[in-house]
This record gives C-alpha cells, sequence and structure tokens, in this order.
C-alpha cells in the first residue's frame, strides 16, 4: 500500500496543510481532537475536497486540482466512531450493501469468512435497530470490509464504546483487517489505542503533521509530559491463586497481581510512575513484586528520565528525575531492583 | 332528504381526479425541489425556497390569474408553446389540475424536506463510501429513509387539493361535468335560492373525505416519530 497525500485546506481559522507518504500495513494517525484528523480522513474517503493538493493510492490519481474521483469509485471503505446504519434495512442487507456494489472481479472478501471472525453469524436476520452498540459496530465494521476496500479508514471508531467493549473491537478490528489483509489508517487521540493497533504513528497538531514514529517511540516521547506517565503493557499468561494474590507469568518472570484473570492471556497496564527503582536489593519491603533488571538505556523526555529495564528477557520502562540517576548511578549495564505493588497493575478489559 | 344526480357525482369523482392527478405529477417534482434544497450548495437558494413557499401566502385567486395569463391564447407559455402543439388547457380539467398542483406544492416539498432532514448525513456519506453514486445513494438510502414524509406530504397536498377553489375557478372556470369540483358545486348550490341541502351535503362530502386523508397524514406523522 502506497499512498501520497499532499493536502491543502482552509476553513474559518483552521488552516490544515499535509504532506505525507504511507507505506505501513497498519498507520496511526494521532492528536488531539480539532488537530484535523477527521478532516484528513474526510479528504481521503472522497467525502470532502481539498482546497489544494495531491491524493495517490498505489500510483492511481484520486484528486490533483483538477480531478476529483467521487467516494464511491475510491474503493475506501470507512469506519466511523459510530456506526451509521441503515436503519430501513437487516444486519445482513447493511453487510451486503457495499459487497453487492463491488465489482466481482475484485471481490476477496468471503463473507462467510467474515461472519465468522466478527462472529455476528446470529444476528444476521436481525434489524439493525435491536442491536446492542458492539453488535452495531461489529456489523458496521464487516459492512466496510465486505465493500473490499484497498484501505480502510478507521476513524475514532473506539472511542464511543466503553472500555470493555473497547478492547473487544480492537481484537475485531485486528483479526479482520490480517485475514483479509486490508491495509488501514487508524485515527484516534488514545496513546494506548495506538500502541494496540498501529505500528507507525503519525503525529498531528493543528493541522499539521508534527512527527512521524512507532506507537513506542511515541509513548516514550511523552513520558514526561503526560499525566499518568508511560504505560507497560505486560504480556501475561494464564493466573493462578497465591495466597490472597495472583501469580502470572510474564515471560521467565513470575508476578504477584491483587487482581486475579481466568483468560489464558490477558494485558496488564503498569505505569512507570509505579515502579520504584533500589540500587541494593533491599531488606524488607511491603510491595510485593521486586524484579532484579538490568538497566538497557536512558532517555530523558520533559524533565524526567526514563530508565529502560531488561528484567527476564521482559522490557520495563520506568521514571525517575535526574537526582535520582545520579545518586543510584544508573547507567546502562547496570543492576537495579525495580519494586512494584500488586495493587499497581490494571488488567485491560477484554 | 335530497339525492345527489348525475352532476354531484361527477363533480366528487372530478375531485378525486383532480387532487390525485396534481399529487401525482407534482410528485418527483416536489421530491427534486425538496432534495435541492435539503442537499445542494448553490447560489439563488433561498429565490427557490421563496419561489416554492410563495403560493402557501399568495391569495389563491393571484395564483390563479397568474396562471391564466401564463397559459391563456395571449399568454407567453399559450402563444409559444402550447398553442403550436395544439393544447388547449384554460377552462379544460387540466387547468385545474395545474392550478391545484401550484397551489399544494408548498405542503409537499416542505413535508419531504422535513423526512430528508431526519436522515443522519453520515448515513448517506457512509454509502457513498460503500460505493453507492449519488443517484443509486438518492434511491437505496434517500428514498426509502424518506418515504413516509414523501407519503404524509401527498396526503397532506391532496387533501389541500380536494378543497382548491380560487385559483381553479379562474383557470378552469365552473362548467358542471367539465370542470366543476364539489367546493364550486358548492358555491353554485349556495347561491341558488333552494341549493341550502345540496350544498350541506356536499360539504358533508367533502368533510368526510378530508377527515380520512388527515388521520391517514396522522398516522404517518406518528409512525415517523416513532421510528426516530
Amino acid at each position: 500500500m502506497e499512498l501520497r497525500i499532499v493536502l491543502q485546506k482552509r476553513f474559518g481559522s483552521f488552516d490544515l496543510d499535509m504532506d505525507v507518504a504511507i507505506s505501513h500495513f497498519r498507520t496511526g494517525v494521532f492528536g488531539p481532537s480539532g488537530s484535523g484528523k477527521s478532516t484528513l480522513v474526510s479528504m481521503i474517503a472522497g467525502l470532502e475536497r481539498p482546497d489544494n493538493g495531491l491524493i495517490q493510492l498505489n500510483g492511481e490519481t484520486l484528486f490533483d486540482g483538477s480531478l476529483d474521483m467521487p467516494p464511491d469509485k475510491r474503493r475506501i471503505g470507512i469506519i466511523f466512531q459510530h456506526p451509521h446504519l441503515f436503519p430501513h434495512l437487516s444486519t445482513q442487507g447493511n453487510l451486503l450493501y457495499g459487497l453487492n456494489r463491488c465489482p466481482a472481479d475484485l471481490r476477496r472478501v468471503d463473507f462467510d469468512t467474515l461472519v465468522e471472525v466478527l462472529q455476528i453469524g446470529h444476528l444476521l436476520k436481525r434489524g439493525v435497530n435491536h442491536l446492542s452498540g458492539g453488535e452495531k459496530q461489529r456489523v458496521a465494521i464487516g459492512r466496510a470490509v465486505l465493500s473490499n476496500p484497498r484501505l480502510l479508514l478507521m476513524d475514532e471508531p473506539l472511542s464511543a464504546l466503553d472500555d470493555t467493549l473497547r478492547f473487544q473491537i480492537i481484537g475485531y478490528l485486528k483479526s479482520v483487517c490480517e485475514t483479509f489483509s486490508i491495509p488501514f489508517i487508524f485515527i484516534s487521540h488514545s496513546l494506548l489505542e495506538m500502541r494496540l493497533m498501529a505500528d507507525q504513528v503519525l503525529n498531528v497538531a493543528g493541522g499539521r503533521i508534527i512527527g512521524s514514529s512507532s506507537a513506542e517511540e511515541l509513548a516514550r516521547q511523552r513520558l514526561g509530559s503526560s499525566q499518568v506517565g508511560y504505560i507497560n503493557l505486560l504480556e501475561l499468561g494464564r493466573s493462578c491463586e497465591a495466597g490472597t494474590l495472583y501469580a502470572y507469568p510474564w515471560g521467565a518472570a513470575r508476578l504477584l497481581l491483587s487482581a486475579g484473570s481466568d483468560r489464558d492471556n490477558s494485558i496488564a497496564e503498569l505505569s512507570s510512575k509505579d515502579i520504584i527503582l533500589f540500587k541494593q536489593h533491599p531488606e524488607a519491603i511491603s510491595a510485593r513484586n521486586l524484579l532484579q533488571c538490568t538497566v538497557r538505556s536512558l532517555f530523558s523526555s520533559g524533565r524526567k528520565i526514563g530508565v529502560e529495564l531488561e528484567c527476564s528477557g521482559n522490557t520495563l520502562i520506568s521514571e525517575v528525575v535526574q537526582d535520582a540517576v545520579t545518586e543510584l548511578g544508573i547507567a546502562p549495564g547496570g543492576t537495579v531492583y525495580a519494586a512494584v505493588k500488586a495493587s499497581a497493575f490494571r488488567m485491560l478489559p477484554g | 332528504m335530497p339525492s345527489f344526480s348525475s352532476a354531484e357525482y361527477a363533480a366528487i369523482l372530478l375531485s378525486l381526479k383532480v387532487a390525485s392527478t396534481a399529487t401525482l405529477v407534482s410528485l418527483p417534482f416536489g421530491f427534486g425541489a425538496a432534495y435541492l434544497m435539503t442537499y445542494c450548495r448553490f447560489r439563488g437558494k433561498i429565490a427557490l425556497d421563496v419561489a416554492v413557499n410563495l403560493p402557501l401566502t399568495l391569495p389563491p385567486v393571484v395564483i390563479g390569474y397568474l396562471l391564466l395569463i401564463l397559459l391563456g391564447q395571449k399568454g407567453f407559455i399559450g402563444r409559444h408553446l402550447l398553442e403550436p402543439l395544439g393544447i388547449r388547457l384554460i377552462f379544460t380539467w387540466k387547468a385545474a389540475v395545474i392550478a391545484t398542483a401550484v397551489v399544494g406544492f408548498p405542503l409537499l416539498v416542505r413535508s419531504i424536506r422535513i423526512g430528508m432532514e431526519t436522515i443522519d448525513p453520515m448515513i448517506i456519506k457512509a454509502s457513498r463510501t460503500l460505493g453507492a453514486g449519488w443517484l443509486d445513494a438518492m434511491f437505496s438510502v434517500i428514498i426509502p429513509l424518506s418515504l413516509r414524509g414523501v407519503l404524509a406530504g401527498s396526503a397532506l397536498m391532496f387533501a389541500r387539493a380536494l378543497g382548491e377553489f380560487g385559483a381553479t375557478i379562474i383557470v378552469a372556470g365552473n362548467i358542471p361535468g367539465v370542470t366543476q369540483t364539489i367546493p364550486l358545486a358548492i358555491y353554485d348550490y349556495a347561491s341558488s335560492p333552494d341549493g341550502d341541502a345540496m350544498a350541506m351535503l356536499l360539504c358533508l362530502v367533502s368533510v368526510v373525505i378530508s377527515v380520512l386523508v388527515l388521520l391517514f397524514h396522522e398516522y404517518l406523522s406518528r409512525r415517523m416519530i416513532r421510528v426516530d
């Protein structure tokens, strides 16, 4: 997938000016609301006309000032924040809307496979007004995917959902796009969603692209300015009871958490602020997790220093202030002990 | 108890014929005008809005007179378009249809427009990104979702058409059996010495038809609210 975008658009006091080439299969566009993300999506899809510029997808020109291909010819699907299903059609009618309009030789997505991936088989005959919020969004995903788009735009598709649904839908979005190998551009103001969905992230503010990096790099850059610090995402295995706590395998290490889970795999969030570093092994501490780590690198972000730690093959990011670095003599290659309370972890629902 | 003669039956049938023809003929134009005013941005939109709604506030007699001037033998359309084609409209039932259509048109457009404005614009955008051209989107999304507005508008216009008097009497005249609709027949009876009973009876017919149509309209509007 090769998407070339040069766009200028001005309305009122807002001025959008972007020039970028996108080639990653999973691209994110990250920025606060009002930064021009949705306008960018509308212009790529052909729903809004740029004042000036160029849009090329896989070498084909979609817009160049004189040429403005209508949205129905672009074969670019959109999943919006709200499902916007057709209220007069059944679930099946909604799903087939795009498929029926796609030329037979361009159809690659199999209806039955998609229904299975999204687990919407039991909803097909129902009217869409009788579906729950999460079901509607799944149908909206299916409808967009069945139109066999060359590129799928996801415009804040999770922000209208509650936390539990959000992570469910993330799973569906990822598996659908992988199953049918559809490249996508994921738009969101949530850094966590970016890290779960995108490889390469365009950072957008005030109608300009102010940076491009991996989601991981972006999260590290924002460690110092973010109120919650850097959020470590820990992939944990199946838990077992350990007294009043629960023990989880984390790579080769073992962690004690206060929350249990009956899933085989889960992701736990851990803020860089909740990790305390010791130079030597402390005699006795109340925090239930004490991990011996090797310092891999240091990076500064704002007034904070991020410490990348290696812990039994896992990576952990902690944050400290400059004074602590000096006092503890934290340097790459050195050994430190990281203490984390069992209650500091937060399980991602899903 | 007086009973209807063939002239009264003719008046009732003619009223129904004129009203339904006027409504059917106006539908595509009404839909087009509502579509333009809801979905298109263009210069002169306000002028179109005013022109469409003007018959709502103009006295029907004025409309009738303007139509007479326009469509008559000396009128612009009458002389340059109708006469070469051998069409004579004035003082025929077709003139009654035209007069009725013009008078009822704003009601039709208003209802359709309200129906269209209740459609979430994002649904239309979604249909476009799913591969529907604008005409396709119109038939597969806009028409089905504004159908109740279209039906409600048609019912309203039909009811208004049944009562049309002022414009009709000027362009179509009051010829029994040819252009005499229910209101015109009532007008005749009311001005003749012993026509009271017949006038009353025709009024009753008029009330019954109007009530039925308005009930239908009310039913549609309620369903429209419930769905949205």
